[in-house]
């Protein structure tokens, strides 16, 4: 039998299926919050020339393209000559991955007949990879924890042991991070048992019919939506707070017809700390961008992000020079849609949001006895925090909620049961939704004290303070994120600091930009707004020129 | 415990008002038209029609047993109680903030669905309870007063009340209740302590909030079919079908009804649980398909597996988080977008995509003649021959071949296909996407899909099965008499019970067995209570399940526990429960790990009668003949000819090697070439691979 037109969009659905329960898998395996909570993960196959087919909607745009790219250098890195049935390999090398350290991707040779057909990659952030832990304070990569090379983690099907044992006697957490590397061969060899079905199903052999069939259509498709993207040069620039120093970030974008280059030529220079991005990761939040404006339904394989060609100076911020430390590169790159959405604008009006919070305010808490003879026991507490959205053309942005990143929240119960700290407050900021025709999306406060017998730390690496979510179209920025006490004491939005005993840390999340001017508002929202108690009665009168009568 | 006889059941779905009549010597079924307006009447009708059919005076009924998707239809169309929310001070938004993500990655244009209780109507009290139930901030009963004060001021019509870590103290939310209670003491007030007492402030709230958005109408409504009911002489107790597959009083259902959220499809999986118990068979993949969707659910030893939480009210073509989450028990299902009425399109890159968009029964797929103009499932399987446009739903809806061509004459022309390939795209397309539902639903309950037996039900499920069972590899699919009416039968066969949940963290490394054992005594005399007013003094079982994870996971699994009472000597017997399944989830366990229990959930359930066992019969003498037909047979990617045979001629023994179709009013079966079909004693239809039959 041989396959057509229907086989083939069939065996398509049937890839998808079976990359998302690769994904599943992981998920409900792996260890790390930041996998299950956040959906830190990839997984997908490719072709015998490593060219993606399929890859998991998973919560992280930042794997995006990262992934598609990393079958490609373990090709190159084991040599086709070195390929066997029964192998699996892996790395963390962040400029081969996804970015960081954290990231492990394990990628799976798929053999038929004897033949090599295909790969299956998985990515997963581990618990923890040694080093100075997840934080920005490392000045070189080699600080950060253990960096693997391209390997074999299993030959001929026999697991590597020297690799285990070296992994294992380096990082914190060795049954856990073990454990997941175990998980992401496991949900490899999953989408590998469910793949040969699917070819036996159909009688067929090798994957390279359907992989011409699957990346020509969505080549195509991707190519038929850029060309509605007039041609032209447009070029945005954005400042964001940094670490040290303030960073601007500038892209230009060059619609071509049926494809679009971007360039971040004039971006800042590296940072001295860890919130460098490889540019793997900057191509993968700006691909990620211009796919939810230009093509937003096609799926995510080689032939739909071919069009899209991404790059950035080498010793930029967005594309560290190795070795500079890129242990939470994902605040910069969390910010870097906003400035390529910014450019897309110019040439496409009334289709992309205004600026939001965008980079997550994650709260890393340590809590240790007072006491330290007390017994007690010392805990780590990570939260996931989300600001507004900004404003889009015609609908309000979105309060507390996670944009790009996929991120979300946990249960503030759950979470008191981690570790000793009481949430005292996690609700919406009033007033802080930019104002426009189109309200930005509200951020929101939260408020942390220490149980009794403990005194916290904690790590602040928190943009939009300095440099608030910008609006368009005559939108009002967004409010800019506050770190203080609770009694006001303001603190600073980077760095490790003590909460006094008896204090409370207070975040304030910043707002996303409003969309239009603001004396366009259709009085029945902004009355809307004040009687939820979005904002008050005073903002109103600042921000909008009057106050509306009620109803 | 012997069933007494003439018991009947009701389910009212969104069309049709199902009704079973179980008077010991056989069943009657029938339908009538839902009546929106005044469900009741639509009941009464339906049960008055039966008993004349079966010849007995409604006096004679024994028990009403109800379901209805009045409580899914309430959230959904928003059509609730004016109510107000009280929270703890700092928590007033938890309902809005949801869990901060999005549940579509790729869309810029993302609306998020709306708290049930606008921001206005929520208010906050200054107090404070921790983890472990102890009170860091006091609650001032003056406060609590004040807040009833303005609450009844307002005129609201419900109150829920849902505190931070209600779940292991429960002082400040009854004190609220009391205050409310004084100066409003009619009005309805549902507390999160009682409605859904576990772990995680958001599905707790949202429980508590749906409860009290509904109680009002539910309760008025069953008071008025109790009242129906005794005035036309049917003086029997009355039940309600809960979500976790039993039945409850209705006093507890009026009470509690956020209960009743997926009664019907419950029933439908306690209908395959039955036939699977009868015929033996271990392990059952249920399968339903309507008009607009099609629902799955596993059913191991005739149980069906259940969940302590689940999604409702999803906005957005059913993904995942576009809705509401709740924590209740629940039958877990999986619900897709696949129905008869799912329209098919050509997306972007030339893909023939279908559903979850339906035509619904208005206007209906094209091939009814009344309106439609997309193409849909129906006729899509009308042009490959397998429905009979003369016949279909017993000759009264003529089906027109012409008008399924000319809709899917789109598909056809962008694919560059004639219309029967096209046709045979769409199917295959829907058949996939259940396939693939189902596939992952078993690989994440750890499952293979290969080892399950499928029970088929719905008007669409005998058209799609055998396809369905050839993608996922099953070898033997049966299909039930009476599969139209499958979840008012599945009522009469339904326990009564009820599952008392709780929040009550214990670290194995710290697990207090009192404390368990006080928590657990709390929660069988709670589910025990309500058994009591439904059943009393019937013999009863009881289960116990904890939700366990290793400490630092964020997800727990159910855990089946064989005792419900424990000693500081039997964590060890814990973690092997919790490593037996994990192992079974996971395929493997990891070392040095201390499992830890967030939730526990403790079930009281009459013991239901053993059916009586039916032995497989896998030929007899061939079935008699009808007419030759011809239809698409989609693994052999031809039409083929097929024998027509009657449902009513596929008695004990009968058997007809597929090709072949099996025609009764409401559906058709179509046997496929590699299937057998077989009739049973109790009237089902056992389809079986040709190679399996020695």
């Amino acid at each position: 039998m041989t396959p057509d037109s229907i086989d083939f969009q069939i065996m398509w659905n049937r890839l998808i299926a079976v990359v998302e329960e690769q994904a599943t898998t992981l998920i409900r395996t792996a260890f790390s919050t930041s996998v299950r909570e956040a959906g830190d993960l990839s997984a997908g196959l490719f072709d015998r020339q490593g060219r993606m087919m399929a890859q998991a909607v998973t919560g992280t745009p930042g794997h995006v393209n990262a992934m598609a790219e990393s079958v490609g250098h373990f090709i190159a890195g084991i040599g086709a000559q070195n390929i066997h049935e029964g192998d699996v390999y892996l790395t963390n090398d962040p400029w081969m991955g996804t970015g960081h350290l954290h990231d492990i991707t394990v990628v799976t040779p798929v053999f038929r007949r004897g033949l090599l057909i295909g790969f299956f990659a998985a990515t997963a952030h581990v618990v923890d990879i040694g080093g100075r832990g997840f934080g920005p304070d490392g000045r070189e990569v080699y600080e950060e924890g253990l960096l693997i090379p391209i390997s074999k983690f299993a030959e001929r099907g026999v697991v590597n042991d020297m690799l285990i044992r070296i992994v294992r006697a380096n990082v914190r957490t060795p049954d856990q991070t073990v454990g997941d590397l175990y998980s992401l061969a496991a949900c490899n060899a999953a989408g590998d048992r469910r793949l040969q079905a699917m070819l036996d199903e159909f009688g067929i052999d090798d994957l390279d019919a359907l992989s011409e069939f699957i990346l020509t259509a969505s080549r195509r498709a991707t190519e038929a939506a850029i060309a509605a993207v007039p041609p032209g040069h447009y070029r945005n620039t954005m400042t964001v707070d940094g670490f040290e120093a303030p960073v601007e970030m500038v892209v230009t974008l060059q619609a071509e017809g049926s494809r679009i280059v971007a360039d971040f030529t004039g971006t800042s220079g590296m940072s001295s700390f860890g919130v460098n991005v490889p540019e793997v990761y900057t191509r993968a939040y700006a691909c990620y961008a211009l796919k939810c404006a230009i093509a937003p339904e096609v799926p995510n394989n080689a032939g739909s992000l071919a069009p899209f060609v991404i790059s950035a100076p080498e010793g930029s911020i967005l594309a560290a020079r190795r070795p500079a430390p890129v242990s939470v590169r994902h605040v910069l790159g969390h910010l870097v849609p906003d400035v390529v959405l910014g450019a897309l604008h110019r040439s496409m009006p009334g289709t992309v949001p205004a600026e939001g919070a965008s980079a997550l305010w994650n709260i890393q808490i340590s809590a240790r006895p007072l006491d330290p003879h007390s017994g007690l026991p010392p805990a780590e507490i990570l939260m996931f925090n989300s600001g507004g959205t900004g404003a889009r053309p015609r609908l309000d942005g979105l309060s507390a909620t996670a944009f790009p990143s996929g991120v979300s929240t946990m249960s503030v119960e759950a979470t008191e049961h981690v570790g000793p700290i009481i949430v005292w407050r996690k609700d919406l900021r009033p007033n802080s939704g930019g104002a426009g025709t189109l309200r930005g999306g509200l951020g929101q406060v939260i408020e942390i004290g220490a149980r009794e017998g403990y005194a916290l730390w904690f790590n602040a690496m928190f943009d939009r303070v300095d440099h608030p979510a910008r609006g368009r179209e005559g939108g009002q920025p967004g409010a800019p994120g506050r770190v203080e006490l609770a009694d006001g004491t303001p603190l600073r939005s980077k760095g490790r600091q003590a909460i006094p005993a008896g204090q409370r840390l207070r975040l304030s999340l910043p707002g996303g930009g409003g969309y239009g001017a603001p004396s366009g508002r259709d009085p029945k929202a902004l009355a809307a707004d004040l009687e939820a108690g979005l904002i008050d009665a005073v903002s109103a009168a600042r921000d909008y020129g009057q106050v509306p009568n009620k109803g | 415990m012997a069933l007494p006889p003439n018991r009947v059941g009701v389910d009212i779905g969104g069309t049709f008002t199902d009704v079973a009549l179980d008077t010991g010597r056989g069943l009657v079924t029938g339908k009538v038209l839902t009546d929106y307006a005044q469900p009741e009447r639509a009941i009464l009708s339906a049960i008055l029609s039966a008993t004349r059919q079966a010849g007995i005076e409604p006096g004679d009924i024994t028990q009403v047993i109800h379901g209805t998707t009045l409580v899914t239809n309430a959230l959904i169309e928003r059509r609730g109680a004016r109510m107000a929310f009280i929270t703890t001070e700092g928590f007033r938004d938890v309902i809005e903030m949801r869990s901060e993500n999005r549940f579509e990655q790729y869309d810029l244009n993302l609306t998020l669905p709306l708290p049930l209780v606008p921001r206005k109507d929520r208010f906050t009290l200054s107090e404070r309870i921790g983890p472990k139930g102890e009170v860091l901030l006091a609650l001032d009963m003056a406060e609590a007063r004040a807040m009833a004060a303005k609450i009844a001021a307002e005129g609201y019509e419900a109150v829920a009340i849902g505190l931070l870590h209600a779940y292991a103290n429960d002082a400040h939310e009854r004190m609220m209740a009391e205050a409310l209670a004084e100066v409003a003491p009619g009005l309805s007030v549902s507390i999160s302590s009682v409605i859904s007492p576990q772990l995680r402030e958001l599905p707790r709230f949202n429980t508590v909030i749906a409860n009290a958005y509904v109680q009002p109408q539910v309760s008025a409504y069953l008071g008025r079919l109790v009242d129906k009911l005794r005035g036309a002489g049917i003086g029997a107790p009355v039940f309600l079908m809960h979500s976790g597959g039993g039945l409850i009083s209705v006093e507890t259902a009026a009470e509690q009804p956020v209960r009743l959220l997926e009664s019907g499809p419950a029933g439908g999986a306690i209908f395959a649980a039955g036939y699977a118990r009868a015929h033996g068979i271990d392990r059952v993949l249920s399968f339903d398909m309507g008009g607009t969707t099609a629902k799955i659910c596993l059913v191991e030893q005739a149980t069906p597996k259940t969940a302590n939480s689940f999604e409702i009210a999803r906005t957005y073509r059913f993904k995942k988080g576009s809705g509401m989450i709740v924590s209740t028990p629940v039958v877990e299902m999986v619900e897709i977008g696949a129905g008869g009425g799912s329209i098919a399109s050509v997306d972007r890159m030339g893909r023939i995509q279908v559903g979850p968009r339906s035509a619904g029964s208005e206007p209906g797929p094209a091939c009814y003649q009344r309106g439609g103009s997309e193409p849909t499932v129906t006729d899509a399987n009308l042009i490959l021959g397998r429905l009979d446009p003369e016949a279909f739903a017993g000759g009264a809806i003529p089906l027109s071949a012409e008008l399924a061509e000319g809709a899917m004459a789109g598909v056809a022309g962008q694919q560059g296909l004639d219309v029967q390939a096209a046709a045979f795209g769409v199917t295959e397309m829907v058949d996939e996407n259940m396939a693939n539902a189902a596939r992952v639903h078993a690989v994440e309950n750890g499952r293979d899909i290969e080892a399950f037996t499928m029970v088929a039900f719905g008007g669409g499920a005998p058209l799609h099965a055998c396809r369905l069972c050839e993608k996922l590899g099953l070898r033997a699919l049966l299909i039930p008499p009476g599969a139209g009416v499958g979840s008012a039968i599945g009522f009469l066969r339904a326990p009564v019970s009820f599952e008392a949940t709780r929040g009550l963290f214990q670290p194995l490394d710290g697990f207090d067995a009192d404390l368990v054992n006080a928590t657990l005594a709390a929660m069988e005399a709670e589910a025990r209570a309500f058994v009591e007013v439904g059943a009393a003094g019937a013999e009863t079982v009881t289960r116990l399940t904890a939700f366990m994870r290793y400490r630092g996971q964020g997800w727990e699994i159910p855990v089946p526990l064989a005792q419900d009472r424990f000693s500081a000597s039997d964590v060890p017997g814990l973690i092997t429960a919790f490593e037996t399944a994990y192992r079974t989830l996971f395929g493997r366990i990891i070392e040095g790990l201390v499992p830890e229990i967030t939730n526990w959930s403790l079930t009281v359930a009459t013991r239901a009668p053993d059916p009586a066992p039916v032995e497989r019969r896998l030929g007899g003498s061939p079935a008699a003949r009808g007419r030759i037909r011809r239809f698409f047979d989609a693994a052999l990617r031809q039409e083929v000819e097929a024998v027509e045979i009657a449902r009513a001629d596929m008695i004990a023994g009968a058997w007809v090697d597929g090709p072949a179709i099996i025609t009764e009013d409401e559906t058709s079966t179509i046997v496929t070439s590699a299937f057998r079909a077989v009739g049973q004693a109790d009237g089902c239809l056992l389809l079986i691979r040709k190679e399996d039959i020695a």
